[in-house]
């Protein structure tokens, strides 16, 4: 089935949906221009601000779900932004709802559990400033109805980004990674800007609706070009092979920033482009999608080798957010059979990661912000909540049966079994590897000895903390069955993104689920070995040249470094040393030589106004002739 | 109404008025009301301009040297409307922020401001003259406050630089009053008007010479690589004040002056030389950010920013069509608002520490959190971030460029890239990381200060995300334009479904 038509909708909270975007910018307007005299209550007006939001979001679901599935396309056209080029204007369908509502939904838990994670930072208010920023961002980059649009909120959640690694700005490494994080991004907004230019030289609009259409007639170079520009946007964003070396860095931020920005909604945004593009630029078997499923299988596996050689417990957590939007990525990849999969284990994902996120921040809560597993250990008894809300999380992501990450997992797996043999088997292999590292985490953390430093006294975080954690836990247990059983969101995202012809049916215990799952168990009996029942070193042993291999982020920022960041710096010296002794002495050395000696240019240099004047008309005089002499000639 | 005369009769009457003045703190307060009167009359005019009436509005023609068919003829039409809206913005912004800039000036506090009302005056003069030799004239006579400003008013080497701006300016100039010249003769229609001179040079080797007389006159000014390297200089050594106007508004005659003398004057050849101009725009582009990244004077890295963003402009007017020109337009306008902040945040630092070294900053933010902000704003106008209004005219230059020239396009939108770098990385130099020693107990910025920066940063937003106002009244004189270089856009490959 093909995606429905956007048809035009005014009236009712869909009509209203700026909303949507307006009250977190109202709330990042006033907190940050507020100054100091909102610092009281500021944190108070972000949260109501996100919750609104999110009211906003079920009443338009609730509105959308009135009306024919094939009718739940509607385009909210707003004002005329750039005339001739691009309006503004939402469409709000079955797939923005969707990120809609995790975006309001998840991120305003992540606003409450703030209040408490940041109460002993001067700096809240505008900790929240930004959030609200952040959240109004996204929500323009999602709701968007053409491609101008979502690159306004597309840079402006990497704003938002930059701003809350560098919260703490004065650390120099906040800084530089705030500083990388938005430099590697707009090496990503580069192709997404060029796919852009195409497609208005090529379809004369920007708009999905007019776009969408029109794909079919194009050239498959410029349908591929198209492709594979928006996959390095996506790259960027969603911190995929080659743009990946952000992301780790990214975990300077504060901890609800991790969860929120940085595992739940934005890295997830390439997803939602290549989704939401996948009709018109994505099609199944095409070269560009062929490229996004290697990128994501790729990924998967270079995230979870990262994710194994991690003590630092949000290091090892951001190995793994790439690992599993690699398999959304590879899930988008498979077109109109993956898209559902791929948006499915979004959802499911942002629960459970912004779980765990959420969880480690409350563990570093109580430990003085020691974020080093390695000087953890035996926490569950001292921190209940947190530990069996963790552990939930955890069970979620390795693909526990019937917990969330069981059901999407599994259908991305199947899904990339059923196209190709190797996707899917190096997607098993993957979740293995998640079963060994998330089980690593955990054990080091909660279980083993105490290895605490001396001045650790770790206690359970306050409740404002606790109960996001528990809230998101449910979410982890029993979303995935949800969205995957009798394919509920399939169906619902049918209208939006299309949706194949055969639905799938799930089978409980597939072979390959089985095999999955024994990889799974190895995996988290090889982590138990080593890193439950034996004890931990305080200093990480040397390990092989594999654990280096991925210490180092395969090393990925070497690359970097020797590729274009030396060189780069080459260039640069060679560039001002050129400037300032090519261009310019050249430039002075003929004015020395029309002026004769340097010492008759100083006389006319110092001369007064009526000189200068004399000397234009005399130049000109001179110049007028030569001009005729030539003319003649 | 003679609206445009009355306009620049304010600001020179205003200009001799101040210049009388013995009380400093007066003569600023003087300066101050009539730029704001100025602006109020500027307004006023705006708002009565037809976009799709006539090209040509406000129009006022009298003889001034009858025997050469010289004329005093101003008029505007949405093109220099906008740039003269422009220059009205930034003269009280500038006067305001410039209240301690002439203490330690060579001449008076007085004469600081009534140079600056005098450029005034011929900043709108520049704009509005339809005739060709008024023009010159206006092109010409700005020199002479700005160069006073630069040399009695500026830093440790003023004079260096004030004279290589001179001279570099006069080097052009003189080129281009052989073009006028020649241009009278061999049009031979005894006048120096505009309109006359439309479609009067027919032979293409003609048309050629002329048009390099123009052309490089215009290519300094802007500047345009690599004729660029007076810049740095000047800028670097000018009060900040000066220098916003310097970059903001004097530089965009030369990229103005491509757009309608050059273009329209001698379309043949404008393009033959395309080529060559987008060629020097893409490697201005590139290699001004370039060089940007590795300046150590935050003034001089400003000044380098903007060399890469005139190559945007000159680029967006060569390429020839709607959507290129109306953005290069409206760059002009947006760089003058977002560089414009750059400086005078600059300055506002600089007279703080008393240095315009980037090492001797760090961790300002801590200490000064409003001016961090407001720089990163600016700085973030800079990169183009979304949002903000230079993105919009960087987008529609780039979209408009890559619709005729796709590959000078892809290039040239590396430079997105390399913004990034060259603004982040000075920020965090400066603003982030440990408090620096020197900056310990700096101040954040005062009630004036923050009223210098109010406006321009409300502006940069404001038409971030509503530019519709703008580009109404930029669209229909920038077809005109193209219509008399007899250009069509290119259209989309695909217009409708199903092709």
């Amino acid at each position: 089935m093909e995606p429905a038509e956007i048809i035009s909708h005014t009236g009712g909270v869909i009509g209203a949906g700026w909303l949507l975007i307006a009250l977190p910018l109202l709330g990042a307007a006033v907190l940050l221009l507020g100054g100091r005299r909102t610092d009281k209550w500021g944190h108070f007006l972000g949260v109501a601000l996100a919750v609104a939001s999110f009211v906003v979001a079920v009443l338009a679901f609730v509105q959308l779900l009135g009306f024919a599935p094939g009718e739940r396309r509607r385009g909210v056209a707003l004002y005329e932004f750039i005339p001739g080029v691009a309006n503004m204007g939402l469409l709000i369908d079955p797939l923005s709802i969707s990120f809609a509502l995790l975006i309001t939904g998840v991120g305003s838990l992540i606003h409450i559990y703030s209040i408490g994670y940041m109460s002993h930072d001067t700096d809240r208010r505008r900790f929240f400033g930004y959030l609200n920023l952040f959240v109004a961002a996204m929500l323009l980059l999602v709701l968007a109805d053409n491609y101008v649009a979502l690159f306004i909120g597309w840079e402006g959640v990497g704003l938002a980004s930059y701003l809350l690694i560098g919260f703490w700005q004065y650390k120099p490494s906040a800084a530089t990674a705030a500083k990388k994080a938005f430099v590697v991004n707009r090496v990503g907004d580069f192709g997404l800007l060029i796919a852009i230019f195409i497609m208005f030289s090529t379809f004369g609009s920007v708009a999905f609706a007019d776009v969408f259409p029109k794909a079919g007639g194009a050239s498959a170079g410029t349908l591929t070009a198209i492709g594979l520009l928006l996959l390095l946007g996506a790259c960027g964003k969603s911190a995929q092979l080659p743009l990946q070396s952000w992301l780790l860095d990214a975990m300077e931020g504060p901890t609800p920033v991790s969860a929120l920005i940085h595992a739940a909604t934005m890295v997830t945004a390439g997803v939602y482009l290549v989704v939401r593009s996948g009709a018109a630029f994505f099609p199944a078997d095409s070269t560009a999608s062929l490229v996004v499923t290697i990128v994501g299988v790729a990924t998967l596996l270079a995230g979870a080798i990262i994710g194994t050689a991690k003590d630092d417990i949000k290091k090892a957590l951001a190995g793994s957010t790439m690992s599993q939007i690699g398999y959304m990525m590879l899930a988008a990849g498979l077109g109109v059979a993956g898209y559902a999969f791929a948006i499915a284990h979004l959802i499911t994902h942002g629960f459970f990661k912004a779980n765990l996120f959420l969880g480690a921040g409350s563990v570093m809560h109580g430990m003085n912000d020691e974020v080093d597993m390695r000087k953890y250990g035996g926490l569950r008894s001292l921190m209940p909540i947190t530990f069996v809300t963790f552990l939930i999380g955890y069970l979620a992501i390795i693909g526990f049966p019937l917990l969330s990450g069981y059901f999407t997992k599994d259908g991305i797996i199947e899904t990339a079994m059923e196209h190709s043999a190797i996707l899917g088997w190096l997607a098993v292999i993957g979740a293995g590897i998640t079963g060994f590292y998330m089980s690593r985490l955990v054990f080091m953390t909660f279980f083993g000895e105490r290895r605490w430093a001396a001045d650790a006294h770790p206690h359970e975080s306050p409740s404002v903390m606790t109960w996001p954690l528990i809230v998101l836990s449910i979410g982890s247990i029993g979303l995935g069955g949800y969205l995957i059983l009798s394919n509920r969101l399939m169906v619902f995202l049918g209208p939006a993104v299309g949706q194949p012809e055969e639905l799938p049916a799930f089978h409980f215990f597939s072979p390959v689920g089985l095999a999955t799952l024994a990889l799974v168990a190895l995996g988290a009996a090889y982590a138990w070995l080593k890193y439950g029942r034996a004890e931990v070193p305080a200093v990480a042993p040397r390990g092989s040249f594999l654990t280096t291999f991925a210490r180092r982020d395969l090393y990925g920022d070497a690359l970097n470094e020797a590729l274009f960041m030396r060189p780069g710096q080459w260039l640069t010296r060679l560039a001002v040393f050129f400037d300032n002794r090519g261009i310019d002495g050249v430039v002075n050395g003929l004015a020395a030589g029309i002026g004769g000696t340097s010492g008759r240019l100083r006389r006319i240099q110092t001369g007064y106004v009526r000189s200068y004047a004399l000397s234009i008309f005399i130049g000109a005089a001179v110049l007028a002739g030569a001009w005729f002499v030539v003319g003649t000639l | 109404m003679p609206w445009l005369s009355i306009l620049m009769g304010v600001s020179v009457l205003g200009a001799l008025g101040v210049a009388f003045i013995k009380d400093d703190r007066l003569a600023k307060q003087a300066t101050l009301v009539v730029s704001l009167v100025v602006l109020a009359l500027t307004v006023a005019m705006a708002v009565q301009f037809s976009p799709n009436g006539d090209r040509f509005q406000f129009a006022e023609t009298y003889d001034w040297i009858p025997a050469f068919g010289v004329h005093y003829a101003v008029a505007v039409d949405g093109v220099a409307l906008v740039l003269i809206l422009l220059s009205a913005v930034l003269v009280p912004i500038v006067v305001l922020a410039s209240w301690h800039e002439a203490e330690a000036g060579k001449r008076s506090v007085r004469t600081y401001f009534a140079l600056l009302l005098v450029l005034e005056a011929m900043m709108i003069g520049v704009f509005a003259a339809t005739d060709v030799f008024l023009f010159y004239v206006f092109f010409e006579a700005m020199l002479i406050p700005m160069y006073f400003m630069i040399g009695s008013y500026g830093g440790a080497q003023r004079s260096y630089a004030a004279v290589k701006f001179l001279l570099y300016s006069l080097f052009g100039g003189l080129l281009m009053l052989v073009a006028v010249i020649a241009l009278y003769t061999v049009a031979g229609k005894n006048s120096f008007l505009f309109t006359d001179l439309l479609g009067a040079i027919k032979d293409p080797t003609t048309q050629k010479w002329l048009f390099l007389g123009f052309f490089i006159a215009f290519a300094i000014k802007a500047p345009l690589w690599p004729f660029h390297t007076w810049l740095p200089d000047a800028a670097a050594q000018a009060p900040a004040g000066a220098a916003v106007l310097l970059v903001g508004v004097l530089d965009k005659v030369g990229t103005y002056g491509m757009l309608r003398f050059c273009l329209e004057l001698f379309p043949e050849a404008s393009k033959w030389a395309t080529p060559v101009v987008i060629a020097l725009a893409v490697i201005g582009i590139v290699y001004g950010a370039i060089v940007a990244i590795g300046q150590t004077d935050i003034k001089r890295l400003i000044a380098y920013t903007s060399i890469s963003h005139f190559g945007f402009i000159a680029m967006g007017v060569f390429a020839m069509t709607t959507n290129a020109a109306s953005g290069a337009t409206l760059y002009m306008v947006n760089h003058g608002f977002s560089t414009g902040a750059l400086f005078l945040i600059a300055g506002f630092l600089i007279y703080r520490r008393g240095s315009q070294f980037i090492d001797d900053y760090g961790g300002v933010q801590k200490v000064a959190p409003i001016l961090a902000g407001t720089f990163l704003v600016a700085g973030l106008s800079s990169l183009s971030l979304p949002g903000l209004s230079p993105f919009v005219s960087e987008f529609l230059v780039l979209t408009g460029t890559f619709q005729r020239y796709a590959v000078p396009a892809v290039i040239a939108a590396t430079g997105v890239i390399l913004a990034a770098v060259y603004i982040l990385w000075m920020y965090q130099r400066t603003m982030n990381g440990p408090t620096a020693e020197a900056v310990q107990g700096m101040k954040d910025l005062n009630h004036r200060e923050r009223w210098v920066l109010i406006p321009l940063i409300a502006l940069i937003i404001g038409l971030g995300f509503f530019p519709k106002p703008m580009l109404d009244v930029i669209n229909p004189a920038v077809k005109e334009t193209l219509t008399n270089v007899s250009v069509t856009d290119p259209a989309p490959a695909i217009a409708k479904e199903g092709q």
